[in-house]
């Protein structure tokens, strides 16, 4: 249930492909593996007969007896065959394929062989998952093993079985037992029930009990897992805004185009490693993107703040219309120049995800995007707390005239401030092609919210964007699973403008002199 | 426009003489331009009159058809290549002869993705420009917009898309699928053995009328055929929603214990973060697959294919399609977007909106030699029963409610970005705009009732 798709998909017709004759060693335990015995000859033959009473014996005999030797042969059949046989031969090949896999050297391949063999329902595939289980090393492959085994065992005829398969399923917390469990208890509900039924039923109700309790704790844990993730993205988008509209008091209406540069940034650095790097690099193109998104986007920043903003400081209005013309320039400049094809390649090491408790699964581009955001966090606190950039900029802040009077150069204070706040943004951008797409009106999906998260924080104050990014994020999605993701977004936004009527200048209000400097 | 040429520079001769102060040498040179522009002018429009003379003594006259596909703004992305392939089809077409022995002369006009927008360039379109036949709109907001403008002017125009249905307008054909030609039989392969029994259903999609309307369909059927109340869940996300988590968990949940599947109605720029979630949090295909109706091959150039593999998607065409007439089609539209220079030259593909506005054009250049005419009321009777074989395969206009027979595929995505064929129909199925199951008494017929009629 729980491993890359991708891979998956990919992994299984290639393997077919490239001839199962050569391929992983079946278990050893598989019959006969030389020359075929007669049974199984017969049952190939018998596989293309007319009827079909006697073409599904040959699959129970095949599936029986037979082992991955035989796939090339069934494929032959398969491929000079009408519809019927081929669907005939269909679970067979499957079954076969998934048991070659349990013994694949892919941790994903052979995970998601357990879990089909778990899905198609035949007893045969107990034994080779148990197996498989019992020399497996990788914790969550043994689980699935497991799991599928005990799956098997709840759809065979056996009470005693049953009852054994029903507890461990409930040992296991299984997820994917929940659904058979519950049929197991509606069956022994119902009037006509034998004691034998009702016994099975006792023994899957305590399963579900404890199945369904952990579910709500790994709904819980994973919840509150999406709301960090959530608040890492919005905290990373709006912390170059926090810096440009908080401490310099520009409302740049640019901003979230300013992080479509650094999505674009990445995009490009990806097709020039493509073009210019062998295929086994290729990977590193994403830590090359950092710097590079960085420094696009704080070029852009830099240049846009020496020919239109310096002239308007002080002038919010002007600023906002200026640089919304902006924006939409710059929109509709990627839009002619990229046109649509612009796919970025998430990593090898950022796809799939890590499974850290059953039914806990924690994806790792967004494991990645909250280490970023904290990284990010401490790196800005030093730029403006331990560096003399950083004091020079609260001075500006605090009181322009004086800092210039003790001889800062606060002209150039205030358009480095500027291409650092849109340098941020840019490595938002690149962190953000993890998650969504490079297209041109990104910028536009989160501008929004970072200035929702910016204004709720209280303007001025980077904690107070910390904690507003932690608090909308949490909250978002302790809404979303009951009201859903439309009403979720509404609720928010209702909650922040009653939040702002009671608070004006939001969470941290800048108190003192220069309070509305 | 030559007439004016004229004019103006013998207007500035007399003033350049009437203000002798302003130098011989200006004057000079302004008296000689103007006699120049005027000569130039006076043979412009010689020569254009003998032009109209000439193609009136013919009647030669182009026939005029309008384009109204967004080519800026949100939508610009999709449309841009519908406008492509019938501009492709007016060239093909013009390269043959025209239509009776007319030319084709296309208006392209933009309504830059803005709804109210494309109502008013319709006007334009059928008022200022006068043309014959308009091809245009993607989304159906964007349709009902115009929807009042055609049906007051009497214009006609081809819907290349596939829509939620419950329309039945005489003056639009619909060239792209209705809800049974689409959704339904996506939903019935899932439920099919060939297409893995599937029993629960994740009804999932972007909150605007199309999704809703047919979501609400596909509910009225999984109802009628005994899927209980319970395996059916419905939700839906803003436009542009970028957090799929909580929704793939739910799915998560929901598909936990195998047959489960998914059917998206999601649109745009949400399909990657919601696919890329998706694969994230370790759902394969095998376990959950998603069905899409807004996912082709035009879209998937541009998304990162590799968490996409193994999920499905329902239309009427894909460039896959194993027929001479479609190599054919594929192959000529990279070419015409390589030689006009267009974006991505022959990395072009093509998809089923494309095919549909392709032979949109055909269908009404047919109807327009059979009826000899193009005005709208002859061209509208000549389409019915129209045949055609298109790119995909022979397709048939219906013979009284404007839509179009087709054959229903589904497909699997492969990680070129072009799709398998998995299951096609059997032969072609014909469009119901008011759905069997949400609306059974309604029906439309423009022959034999006045359009949407109650079936006794």
């Amino acid at each position: 249930m729980r491993r890359g798709p991708g891979a998956i998909a990919i992994v299984l017709p290639v393997l077919l492909a490239i001839g199962l004759g050569q391929g992983p060693a079946p278990a050893a335990e598989g019959p006969a593996r030389s020359a075929p015995p007669p049974a199984i000859e017969q049952a190939l033959i018998d596989l293309k007969s007319e009827d079909e009473a006697v073409r599904d014996s040959a699959v129970t005999v095949l599936i029986e007896q037979g082992d991955v030797s035989l796939l090339p042969k069934l494929d032959e059949i398969r491929a000079d065959a009408d519809r019927s046989v081929r669907q005939a031969i269909k679970p067979v090949v499957d079954l076969l394929k998934n048991r070659a896999n349990l013994a694949s050297d892919n941790t994903d391949t052979r995970r998601s062989a357990a879990t089909d063999l778990g899905m198609m329902g035949r007893p045969a595939a107990i034994s080779w998952l148990e197996q498989a289980a019992a020399k497996e090393p990788n914790r969550w492959v043994r689980y699935t093993m497991e799991e599928s085994a005990q799956l098997l065992k709840l759809g065979t005829d056996d009470p005693s079985v049953k009852t054994a398969a029903a507890g461990k399923l409930g040992e296991l917390q299984s997820p994917n037992g929940l659904p058979a469990l519950k049929e197991l208890v509606q069956a022994g509900a119902e009037p006509g029930a034998t004691d034998q039924q009702k016994a099975v039923a006792k023994a899957a109700g305590v399963a579900v009990e404890q199945i369904e309790l952990w579910a709500s704790w790994s709904g819980a844990i994973e919840t509150i897992f999406r709301g960090i993730s959530l608040s890492s993205i919005l905290l990373i988008m709006s912390l170059g805004l926090a810096i440009v509209f908080g401490l310099m008091g520009v409302i740049n209406m640019a901003h979230g185009e300013l992080m479509m540069v650094g999505a674009y940034a990445t995009f490009v650095t990806q097709e020039c490693f493509r073009v210019w790097f062998s295929a086994d690099v290729f990977d590193y193109y994403f830590l090359t993107a950092l710097p590079v998104s960085f420094l696009v986007a704080a070029v852009c920043g830099f240049v846009l703040e020496a020919t239109v903003i310096r002239f308007l400081y002080g002038r919010p209005l002007e600023t906002m219309l200026a640089t919304w013309g902006v924006s939409l320039i710059l929109m509709q400049a990627a839009r002619v120049y990229f046109g649509d094809l612009t796919a970025v390649v998430a990593p090898g090491p950022l796809r799939g995800g890590a499974q850290v408790m059953v039914g806990v699964y924690l994806p790792y581009n967004r494991m990645f995007i909250i280490a970023l955001s904290i990284v990010c966090v401490l790196g800005i606190y030093y730029t403006l707390f331990g560096s003399n950039l950083g004091l020079r900029v609260r001075a500006v802040t605090q009181n322009r005239n004086m800092s210039a009077c003790l001889g800062i150069p606060t002209r150039k204070v205030d358009s480095y401030t500027f291409a650092f706040g849109s340098g941020l943004a840019g490595i938002a951008g690149w962190a953000l092609t993890m998650v969504g797409n490079v297209d041109p009106g990104l910028g536009q999906n989160y501008i929004v919210d970072s200035f929702m998260v910016v204004v709720t924080g209280g303007v001025g104050k980077l904690a107070g964007t910390i904690v507003a990014s932690l608090g909308i994020g949490g909250l978002n999605k302790l809404i979303e699973p009951s009201f859903g993701a439309v009403y979720g977004k509404v609720l928010i936004l209702v909650l922040v403008i009653l939040f702002l009527q009671w608070r004006p200048s939001g969470l941290f209000a800048v108190k003192g002199r220069h309070a509305d400097a | 426009m030559e007439w004016k040429g004229t004019k103006q520079p013998s207007d500035s001769e007399i003033e350049t003489m009437k203000t002798a102060e302003s130098g011989p040498s200006r004057r000079e040179f302004l008296a000689q331009g103007g006699r120049v522009a005027a000569a130039a002018g006076a043979a412009a429009l010689v020569g254009n009159l003998g032009n109209w003379a000439l193609s009136y003594a013919a009647d030669k006259e182009p026939i005029k058809i309008g384009i109204l596909h967004s080519l800026s703004g949100t939508m610009a992305i999709s449309e841009v290549s519908l406008r492509d392939v019938v501009l492709m089809a007016v060239e093909e077409i013009n390269a043959k002869g025209g239509v009776m022995g007319r030319k084709i002369q296309p208006v392209v006009v933009d309504p830059a993705s803005n709804w109210d927008l494309f109502a008013e360039k319709a006007k334009q379109l059928l008022l200022q420009d006068k043309v014959a036949v308009v091809f245009g709109c993607w989304t159906s907001v964007s349709r009902k917009s115009v929807l009042p403008v055609f049906e007051k002017n009497n214009g006609l125009l081809f819907y290349p898309v596939q829509y939620e249905g419950e329309e039945c307008s005489r003056n639009v054909f619909y060239t792209g699928a209705a809800v049974n030609q689409q959704a339904i039989p996506a939903v019935e392969y899932l439920m099919s053995k060939e297409g893995g029994a599937h029993k629960k259903f994740y009804l999932l999609g972007t909150d605007y009328v199309y999704p809703r309307t047919t979501n609400k369909i596909l509910r009225a059927m999984l109802l009628a055929k005994k899927v209980p109340a319970a395996n059916i869940m419905e939700e839906y996300t803003p436009f542009h929603h970028q957090d799929y988590q909580t929704i793939v968990g739910k799915i998560k949940k929901f598909a936990a214990g195998g047959g489960g599947c998914v059917i998206s109605t999601i649109n745009g720029d949400s399909n990657v973060p919601f696919y890329k979630e998706f694969a994230n949090q370790g759902l394969r295909a095998e376990d959950a697959p998603i069905m899409a109706f807004s996912v082709a091959e035009d879209e998937l150039r541009g998304m990162d294919t590799s968490a996409l593999v193994g999920h499905l998607a329902a239309w009427n065409y894909y460039q896959s399609v194993d027929t001479p007439q479609n190599k054919q089609f594929a192959a000529n539209f990279k070419a015409y977007c390589k030689k006009n220079n267009l974006p991505d030259g022959e990395k072009r593909v093509t998809d089923d909106p494309m095919e549909a506005g392709y032979f949109g054009v055909y269908v009404w250049k047919q109807a327009v030699e059979k009826a000899g005419s193009i005005e709208v009321d002859k061209v509208r009777k000549a389409v019915y029963g129209q045949k055609f074989l298109a790119p995909g395969g022979e397709i048939m206009m219906d013979p009284a409610n404007q839509h179009t027979h087709k054959p229903v595929l589904i497909g699997e995505i492969l990680k070129d970005g072009q799709f398998k064929i998995v299951n096609r129909s059997k032969g072609l199925v014909k469009p119901e705009p008011w759905s069997e199951y949400t609306n059974p008494e309604k029906g439309c017929d423009w022959i034999n009732h006045q359009g949407t009629y109650q079936k006794k």
